[in-house]
Parts: structure tokens; sequence; C-alpha cells
């Protein structure tokens, strides 16, 4: 059900059963190690190149999700899937294996939180019983597309981020137990007029500002209503300019409760600069890291707020603007069981 | 970095890039700089060692040992970018490991490495120098032009 201008209200309440998350090796040393399924500890993965190890990452991801959820790769209804590379050959390469009715979805690394909105809206509405949702990046696929060769020696700006070699996968079900899926705000697309793609975090954090705004006003609910709001990948710098937005904007919002998967993923020590971004980034920190504490009872009412850079190397260098987006899905568990 | 050479920013949009830029890291230009000279510096030692070992060992002059050299440190500049050190040393150094003729090698050999899954034709051959390319074709662009003044001058300018 629509609520206020751009808000699902999930009335029904459809239940993430289970998730998976695989990393690679700069993850296993990681700050949140312990929360993935899986860790690789070379970047090929054993295959002959960086896009089919990108494959089998999200491949990873998607089988244990079924695992974990106890239920047969048959039983998949629909799966909704993104990455960053082109044509999101990954994605579709990896459903071609699940074999399971399949929508690409591309909102850049916002794509995690936009396969669960709508994965929790085709449940919801009785479109599925089971679907299966994920989001992945690989980072020297990444790299490789959108800048210089990986071992290229450009010496990058504090602003620059690292990509999440990772990818993260969930189900999403009508019945059962886990955390449920209460509402989801589907972004628009904000541009500010920033154009530098080693700063990513300064040019997403207004959509996610204008996304958090839009699901409190059309939820009519004040920024303390959740528990914890969680960015996608804004990192050092994204962070902090969309929590001063936030102040500003009379949203005020405690330090502590406001915080960034870019920021969570990594050691202080990694030498990732302004923090991690990629489609794998929220996609393994919400669906491994947070969704565990969330489960430990840690909070109860969690917004995810993923952002994502709607721009391509091509537009870069023909002096374009980057065109960027956030989703929010907002989850709940604990409390009352219906 | 917000860029105002842009003429058709909003106000909102310029009133946005200043907020950012308050909140943006800075890149540390002078420790960038003191890193550059000293890691650059190393490498034209390193440089002008293997040049002296030319000229002591072998049958070169100081005007001769130039093109051995040069090849020595690309040679070894592509070594410490197949085994994975050169991004690491050129995130410190910027600039210092950029310029030199390693950087040059760096270029070329990064981008042959990155494509060699697509094939040696369509891979290796035509991405190699998709960023060395340039500085071949404008590095050569710039010689014609400075010799194409330094022949004007000759000639009909009485100099030299």
């Amino acid at each position: 059900m629509r609520k206020g201008h751009r808000t699902w209200v999930f009335e029904n309440r459809p239940v993430i059963v289970a998730t998976a998350t695989v990393g690679g090796p700069f993850e296993a040393n990681g700050r949140i190690a312990d929360d993935f399924d899986l860790l690789h500890e070379d970047l090929w993965l054993g295959e002959e190149s960086y896009e089919k190890a990108h494959k089998v990452l999200l491949e990873e991801a998607f089988f244990k999700a079924i695992e974990k959820g106890g239920i047969a790769k048959e039983d998949v209804q629909f799966m909704i899937a993104g990455d960053l590379i082109n044509q999101m050959t990954p994605s579709n390469f990896a459903a071609r294996t699940i074999g399971a009715p399949y929508l690409g979805v591309f909102g850049a690394c916002s794509t995690s939180m936009e396969g669960l909105a709508l994965s929790a809206f085709i449940v919801n509405h009785g479109g599925a019983n089971y679907i299966l949702t994920g989001a992945a990046s690989h980072n020297t696929a990444v790299e490789k597309q959108f800048r210089y060769p990986t071992e290229y020696g450009g010496q990058k700006p504090p602003t620059a981020q690292w990509t999440v070699t990772g990818a993260g996968a969930a189900l999403v079900s009508s019945e059962g137990k886990g955390p449920r899926v209460v509402a989801a705000t589907i972004g628009r697309v904000v541009d500010m007029g920033l154009s530098d793609p080693f700063n990513m975090g300064g040019a997403m954090a207004p959509a996610a500002v204008d996304t958090i705004e839009a699901h409190l006003r059309d939820m009519q609910v004040d920024i303390s209503y959740y528990d914890l709001i969680v960015t996608g990948d804004l990192g050092k710098i994204g962070r902090q300019v969309s929590f001063d937005l936030l102040r500003e904007h009379g949203l005020p919002i405690e330090d502590e409760r406001y915080q960034d998967c870019g920021l969570l993923i990594y050691r202080e020590d990694q030498p990732v600069l302004s923090g991690a971004s990629g489609a794998g980034c929220s996609a393994t920190v919400v669906y491994g890291h947070l969704l565990n504490r969330m489960k430990r009872g840690e909070w109860k009412r969690m917004l995810v707020v993923a952002t994502g850079a709607l721009l391509s190397p091509l537009t870069f260098q023909q002096n374009e603007t980057i065109p960027c987006i956030a989703h929010a899905v907002a989850i709940e568990f604990g409390g009352e069981e219906r | 970095m917000a860029n105002e050479k842009r003429k058709n920013v909003t106000p909102v949009q310029q009133e946005y890039h200043l907020f950012e830029k308050e909140r943006e890291t800075k890149r540390p230009v002078v420790k960038n700089c003191f890193r550059a000279f000293f890691v650059g510096g190393i490498i034209c030692v390193i440089g002008q060692a293997i040049s002296y070992f030319y000229m002591y060992f072998f049958d070169f002059t100081e005007q001769t040992a130039g093109n051995p050299t040069v090849a020595t440190m690309v040679f070894l500049s592509m070594i410490f970018t197949g085994i994975g050190v050169y991004d690491r040393i050129a995130q410190f150094a910027g600039a210092g490991t950029a310029v030199p003729v390693t950087g040059f090698g760096n270029a070329v050999i990064s981008a042959a490495i990155e494509h060699r899954t697509e094939g040696f034709v369509l891979g290796v051959g035509a991405n190699m120098f998709k960023l060395a390319g340039s500085v071949i074709l404008f590095g050569t662009f710039a010689a014609f032009i400075v010799a194409l003044v330094k022949t004007i001058a000759v000639k009909w300018g009485g100099l030299g």
C-alpha cells in the first residue's frame, strides 16, 4: 500500500528468512569478518578472470541463502539481482545457474535495497512466496571498468573509496521467522552538480538525505523512531556531509544511531581512504553484520538507506555530473509476531 | 571536488558545493610534494647507478648509456607492477613514481595485465597503450613542434 508520495508500507510484513554473505581477502581482514558466511583468500576465487570470480561470488551467496532458508533451488519463485559490471553479466550469469525467473536491476550501489524493496512488494501482494534478492561487487572487476587498470600506479585522493569484494543475498518470504520488511521508500535521482568520481560520498550524500526525509514525511514518524539509520556507502566524507545536512534540515540524529556500511566493514588501519563502496558494500554489511546484530536484539527498528552513484566512465569523461539515488528499506525485528 | 568551472550550476547546487567542500578531506599537497620529491629522487639515483654500471662494465659512454638505462628501469618497473607492489608505492609517492620513465612502464604493463583475460589480440594488444598511448602521441607531437621551432630558428633566425 502506498503511503505518502513514494513509500510502500507492507502490511503483510514479508520476512527475510535467510541471508548469506560472501567476501574476499580484504574483507576477511576487516572489522566484520565473523559475519561473513564464506570468505575467500584469493581475489580470483580460482577462476580465470575477475568477472568470472564476480559471478561466483553471487552464485555462492545465492546458494548459501537457499541452503540456510531450508528450501530447494526449485522453490525460488523469482530472483532480483544486480551489480556494477557492464550489462550486469555477473548477475545474469548467476541467474542462469540458479534457473529461477529473474529480474535484473541496476541501482549502482543502491541495488541491494532496490532489490529488497521490490522483493518485499511482490511478496507482500501475493506475487510470490519465495524471492531471492542480492547484489555484489568485485574490487578489481569494478576498478577495471570504472577506473584505471588495477595495477596502475595512480595516486588516489583521500576522498576516494575502496570497492568491496563481496556478495550479499536475502531470501524473502511471506511467512517464517526472521526480520521483517515493513516499508520501503523509493529514491529520486538527485544531482547536486558534483563531478569527481573520486568523491562519490560527497555526491551521494544529498540523495541519502532526500530519501530519509521523504521516508520520515511519508511514514509520519520522527527520526528518533528508528534505533538505527544506516546508509549504504557514503564513506567518511559523505556520512559527515549527510549527517550535517540532516541536522541543518531540522532532523538531528545522535552520532551512534547514524552509521554507514562503508565505514563498518573495514578496520581503521586498512588503506581504504574514505571508506568502502560498491554494490556489495551495503549488501554484505546489511545482510550479514547488521541483521545478525538485529537478531541478537541490539535494535528493533532499522532503516537502511542504500546509496548509488549512477555514473559511467563515459559520462565522466564527457564532463557530466554524477546523478545519485538512494533507496530506503525499513526492517523490524522482535516485538509483536503476527 | 566541486567543479567551479561549470557555469550552469543552480544556486542550490552552488550552496551545496560550498557545504560539501568544507567537509571534504583535502589532498595533503605539501606532504605529497615531499614524498614525490624523495621517491622520485630515489628512482633517479637508481637510474644513475644503472647508467654508471653500463659505462664501467660495458662499452657505453655517457651519451649512449641512456638507452639501456631506460630499458632497465622500464623492465624493473614492469617487474614491480607484475608482482603487484608498484601501485602501492605509487599511492604513497604520487608523482614521484608517475613522472619518471618507470611510470610509463607501469602504465603499459598494468593495462596489458588487466586485459590479458580478453585474449592477446583484442585484449593485450588493443589495450596495452590505452593509458600510455596519449603519452606517445603527445610526446611525439611535442617533439615535432620543438624540432620545427628549432629548425626555423636555426635556418632563418640565424641562431646556432
